[in-house]
């Protein structure tokens, strides 16, 4: 019978079914950070259970850490600290392999798990945070969990599972230059809403998927989540391929023939029926700003704040009415009118060498406004010391941004990085809720390219117009 | 885990959609390595000022809902981040069971794992149950071993839910010891794909 990618990899990994209509679900690699795991190692400890294959589990620490040089060794909040040596403790009484902050492999655990190869087709990959998603750009079953699978996961190996229904989001056409990947997935959540995806797996398919790079993939299926899927999934092709191979942990010599050759079989068998059917014509694309406190509150750069009188329900016009009282703004009001105070290049969704990549090119020969603050964090030490590499810290530095150490910085405000009340921030990262990035915080979600144009500019501009220098 | 059986409560009536976990347990409370204690920094944003007083026109804050265990509110309740946080929050504060017309995912897990039941019903049921709460002093009966939810004043409605969730609340069972009777299986599996 004809399956579809999501399928394959589910059979595959079925240990054997659980109880009452669910599967005993085996998961290939797990990925550990320090804010969600310290209860799951101390349930461990209090039933006197050990991890099944720590050699399939490895940590991190990224979202609580400090990101300027000095902090970073030396971290004076206490509960973050405790938060850390404990993930440390549990490494070494576990036997699981930690990328420390003085690793050279430290990073958002979502940007090293790629970076090191061990993300790879096929596999299905857990982490105790949402944006596990990010891990099916390569044809993997990726998805976030919470402490008490986490805990499972590290017992058992395996997660008892329902199996979710799926989704196919196709992008036709070729998106126009300025128009990235996250103007695709900003625009998919626009249409579908913050729940149109409950319960599913997407598959994005179609020509404006195939020709996006790995980094843009994963950009993708990070924010799949925030559409409300179980996982966003993208098959394995020459471009997969490429990105894994000589990666630390990819295999090697006739260990990647073998493993190729099973990774040329993942993908939608013809016939295949997906649950839902969803397409977008990427060509048609604007790049895309969010507005409100939802990532699914987003509107074309060149649009308006929209009118709450405009809306098709009670309970959607009091979400907007409410939505435009936090994020001080009127209605009608042009996107390219809105000022802003921060910009934030940075996060699992958008921290990549290709993200900095973008924005540099947007901001060289440039100064940023002189109202605003810009903060560039990579996502890993590997792509800090790449983009170091290729000098693409002294453009930002002498644009006028502030460029930092790898951790997940301002996306969450867990950390020393964080929003004054009532500072507006074009941010390249995933979530726009109230107080996201600091309590009183207001979030406009962007691409790396927009963020930067915007921080030059002062207020959001249309990058597609930009004069490159 | 705690079981869950029937559970009689106070029901506050929570007219929001999409409630994010990041509101319902802000992040700069997320640094502890405990299970417990989260209770009084549930939705601390929406109820405290921030000079840290309780913020008056908070539902939780009024008075007439003091001591509610039964959360009614709008869909796609729980979306956002994993963090298992948000419902130790709310089974911290004293929440037994939410009913809304969706969950999210993550969210729902999470529940299940901590003795949180949560009960799906249709947009109309759950503005019937806003309506009621709304006046006050309202109590809802939440039964998992029949699946009903009722009401003295005559609410009475029958819920869905998926039979290992009911199974596992029914028994407050440990899940990892389940699953850990499949050794052989899961030793079986390792050997053939590993």
């Amino acid at each position: 019978m004809a399956r579809t990618l999501f399928e394959k990899i589910w059979d595959n990994h079925v240990v054997c079914s659980g109880p009452e209509g669910s599967s005993i679900l085996y998961i290939d690699l797990h990925l550990v950070h320090e804010v969600t795991s310290p209860q799951a190692f101390e349930g461990l400890r209090i039933a006197g259970r050990r991890v099944r294959r720590p050699e399939s589990t490895f940590a991190t620490m990224d979202h609580n850490v400090p990101t300027t040089h000095e902090t970073r060794s030396f971290i004076t909040d206490v509960l973050a600290l405790s938060q850390v040596e404990a993930l440390r403790k549990n490494c070494r009484e576990f036997g699981i392999e930690l990328f420390d902050l003085d690793s050279p492999n430290q990073g958002i655990v979502h940007v090293i798990g790629p970076e090191l190869g061990l993300t790879q087709p096929g596999r299905t990959i857990v982490c105790g945070d949402s944006h596990t998603s990010t891990h099916g750009a390569f044809g993997a079953l990726a998805f976030g969990i919470g402490t008490s699978e986490v805990e499972h996961v590290l017992a058992t190996q395996c997660l008892v599972q329902k199996k979710p229904k799926t989704m196919s989001v196709s992008f036709s056409g070729i998106p126009a230059a300025g128009v990235t990947s996250k103007d695709m997935i900003l625009a998919l959540i626009a249409r579908i809403g913050i729940d149109g995806a409950t319960g599913h797996v997407i598959e994005y398919l179609g020509d404006a998927v195939r020709a996006l790079s790995m980094e843009a993939r994963m950009t993708i299926c990070n924010m799949s989540i925030e559409a409300g899927a179980r996982a966003g999934m993208i098959a394995p092709d020459e471009i997969t391929f490429a990105y894994l191979r000589g990666r630390r942990f990819a295999p090697q010599g006739n260990a990647w023939e073998k493993a190729e050759s099973y990774w040329r079989s993942l993908s939608t068998d013809s016939g295949a029926r997906f649950d839902t059917t969803v397409e977008i014509d990427a060509a048609a694309l604007a790049p895309f700003v969010t507005w409100g406190t939802n990532p699914g509150m987003a509107t074309p750069v060149n649009g308006k704040i929209p009118d709450p009188d405009g809306a098709s329900s009670d309970s959607e016009r009091n979400a907007c009415l409410r939505a435009l009282e936090y994020m001080a703004l009127k209605p009608g009001t042009r996107i390219e009118d809105i000022p802003v105070d921060r910009v934030f290049i940075g996060s699992c969704t958008n921290a990549r060498l290709e993200d900095i990549r973008a924005a540099a090119r947007v901001i060289k020969g440039y100064r940023i406004s002189r109202q605003v603050q810009g903060l560039v964090v990579p996502g890993s030490q590997n792509v800090k010391h790449a983009a170091e590499r290729e000098g693409l810290d002294r453009i930002f530095v002498e644009a006028g941004f502030e460029w930092r150490e790898s951790g997940c910085s301002m996306c969450l405000a867990m950390n020393p990085d964080k929003l004054n009340p009532g500072e507006r921030c074009a941010s390249t990262s995933n979530r726009n809720f109230e107080g996201r990035q600091g309590a009183g915080g207001r979030t406009h979600l962007v691409s790396p390219a927009m963020a930067a144009a915007a921080a030059v500019a002062g207020h959001f501009v249309d990058v597609r117009n930009w004069q490159y220098k | 885990m705690q079981s869950f059986n029937s559970h009689t409560g106070l029901v506050v009536p929570f007219e929001r959609e999409n409630v994010d976990t990041d509101q319902i347990i802000p992040k700069q409370f997320l640094k502890r390595i405990e299970r417990t204690g989260y209770g009084e920094f549930l939705f601390y944003d929406w109820r405290f000022q921030s000079d840290g007083k309780p913020n008056r026109s908070f539902i939780l804050n009024a008075p007439e809902y003091a001591g509610a265990t039964v959360l009614v509110a709008g869909r796609n309740f729980g979306c956002g981040s994993s963090r298992e946080h948000a419902v130790w929050a709310l089974r911290d504060y004293g929440f037994r069971a939410l009913i809304a017309p969706s969950f999210a995912d993550i969210f729902t897990t999470n529940s299940a794992k901590n003795g949180l039941l949560l009960v799906t019903l249709s947009p109309a049921q759950i503005r019937d149950l806003m309506t009621r709460a709304q006046r006050g002093a309202f109590e809802l009966t939440v039964n998992l071993e029949s699946c009903t939810v009722s009401s003295a004043d005559g609410f009475s409605a029958q819920f869905a839910i998926d039979p290992f969730t009911r199974t596992s609340l029914l028994l407050g069972q440990d899940e990892i010891g389940m699953t850990l009777q499949h050794e052989a299986e899961i030793s079986e599996y390792e050997k053939s794909h590993c």
